[in-house]
């Protein structure tokens, strides 16, 4: 049965937001709209999260943040982006700091616009996001099998080389140890390299992203 | 209430327990929820969101910062539950009150095992919470002890003439006062609380997650129930009509402790310690001391 539905657990996380979703956040929680009736609770932990709501849009500095939030939630998991900083960057686009939304660092399941959001918006947002929830809780069962599979893979394959590293430096020569070294220490450069662009931005599907956008407008 | 003096009727009443408490509890938690957020103004969850809420946590992935936590975390469920069964079965309150102990010690185990900062200050301050309302439950069971012609069986307690309340006014009050410690609510709800925000994330369960947090509710659950079988034991002296006051006791107790919990902030683990301690040397102590006096006049004088 699934439950998750009802009691999706939400933190909330402010980007670099006016701060003006973060008050129509809090504003969902109040006896006006209260939140809880859904048993929707406000949690200030990403372990005991299943919706992260993001406002605001990303900046160089809380980069590390959103995805470390993202990170440390148990899946299944969804995201929403409230406000337009947090879905393209809104009126901070053009600032020298500012990365743009939320998808550009992790994957946004839903998209609630609205510069601020206002609360009955935001409520449906987490409730559109309900469905993906169930929809990922279903497939997390595969999910964590193919991950097992793929350690256990990654593991083989690595015992492996080390066997045949092993061998080769038995083999006695120092040529081709070095030489492993090098081609290490090169593999090193470049991933750095890589994960110093700045430009890492997960591509959000097009289509989920124009599918959600359209129906929080319609 | 029958006479529980057959070993039948205990396995019976310890069956029950193992069964049906954590309905009653998380049914009691969800009244608990319903009625905060009509204090509030509020609409508030369904009677049953506590069920949903650990129906939910089991679907979750499991993640957990090392092995040895869940462990701890299940021991904590277990004694909690071994608690529970060895209170309704009758044995001795002593008993009782140091399976609660250890109970309380592998959830604190549990969140010291994790290394997080949060999560080790919860735990410090759990401690500090046990150090505060652990002699007033000590008190509360010596006091029984004196009332029930020397006994601290549960099974004696409950089948002997006397009333506990009419004895024990001081100590059944200061019991009271430890309670909000023990069912988390403000302005005690130092180490962890069940409402959201507070300044050490979620405090002692923050590193819990999946199925160990919904293992540490239904803990909970259990817990609570026999608390307020702790309250019933003021009260039953093995006649109807004792026992029927006893229960409505324990839902006006449970009542009151949610309104507490409404209408406080939380306060600093140094007035919980001082303040509950005091109660205990006031209320507890002189209670004891009365009793003990009257008793031996009584017992000058003839005797019950
Ligand atoms: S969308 Fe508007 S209200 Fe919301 S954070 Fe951006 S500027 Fe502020």
């Amino acid at each position: 049965m699934p439950y998750l539905a009802k009691s999706p657990w939400v933190i909330h996380y402010d980007g670099s937001s006016c701060n003006g979703c973060d008050i129509e956040v809090l504003a969902c929680l109040t006896p006006m709209y209260d939140v809880e009736r859904f048993g929707i609770i406000n949690t200030g932990n990403p372990k005991h999260a299943d919706v992260f709501l993001v406002t605001g849009s990303v900046n160089e500095q809380n980069i590390s943040v959103i995805k470390q939030i993202y990170d440390q939630m148990p899946r299944p998991k969804v995201v929403v982006a409230v406000g337009i900083c947090a879905i393209s960057g809104g009126v901070f686009k053009e600032c020298y700091n500012i990365m743009g939304g939320v998808d550009t660092v992790i994957p946004v399941d839903v998209y609630v616009p609205g510069c601020a959001a206002r609360p009955e918006a935001i409520i449906d947002g987490v409730v559109k996001g309900l469905a993906a929830l169930e929809e990922k809780r279903k497939r997390l069962p595969e999910e964590i099998a193919a991950e097992k599979a793929a350690e256990r893979e990654e593991k083989a394959a690595g015992a492996e080389a080390l066997a045949e590293a092993a061998k080769e430096q038995a083999g006695g020569a120092d040529g081709p140890a070095t030489e492993v070294g090098a081609a290490a220490d090169e593999d090193a450069e470049g991933s750095e390299k890589a994960s110093a662009e700045p430009d890492a931005r997960i591509e959000p599907d097009e289509g989920a992203e124009a599918e959600g956008k359209g129906g929080q407008n319609g | 209430m029958i006479k529980l003096d057959g070993f039948s009727l205990n396995i019976v009443a310890m069956a029950a327990y193992l069964v049906l408490a954590p309905f009653v509890g998380g049914l009691l938690a969800g009244l608990d929820r319903k009625i905060s957020a009509r204090m509030q103004g509020r609409v508030g969850p369904p009677v049953l969101q506590p069920f949903y809420d650990v129906l939910k946590l089991l679907e979750k992935e499991k993640v957990t910062v090392n092995d040895a936590q869940g462990f701890y975390t299940a021991c904590c469920l277990i004694f909690m539950i071994v608690t529970g069964c060895l209170f309704f079965v009758g044995v001795s309150l002593l008993l009782v009150i140091f399976t609660l102990t250890v109970a309380s010690l592998f959830l604190v185990v549990a969140a010291f095992s994790s290394n997080s900062p949060y999560a080790q200050v919860g735990a410090e301050r759990e401690l500090l919470q046990m150090m505060a309302y652990e002699p007033m439950v000590l008190i509360a069971a010596i006091g029984l002890y004196m009332v029930s012609g020397n006994s601290f069986n549960v099974g004696d307690i409950m089948g002997h003439g006397r009333v506990g309340i009419i004895y024990l006014p001081g100590i059944f009050l200061g019991f009271l006062f430890i309670l909000t410690i023990k069912l988390r609510k403000s302005p005690f709800d130092l180490s962890t609380s069940h409402h959201a925000h507070q300044e050490l994330v979620k405090g002692l369960t923050t590193e819990l997650s999946g199925g160990t947090l919904a293992m540490l509710e239904i803990a909970h659950w259990y817990e609570n129930v026999m608390l307020l079988g702790f309250v019933f034991l003021f009260f039953a002296n093995g006649t109807v009509l004792w026992a029927a006051i006893g229960v409505a006791v324990c839902v006006v107790a449970y009542f009151v402790e949610v309104f507490i919990d409404n209408v406080n902030a939380r306060m600093k683990w140094q007035f919980a310690l001082n303040s509950s301690w005091i109660v205990a040397l006031t209320f507890g102590v002189a209670n004891m001391l009365v009793v003990y006096i009257a008793d031996i006049s009584n017992w000058m004088g003839g005797g019950y």
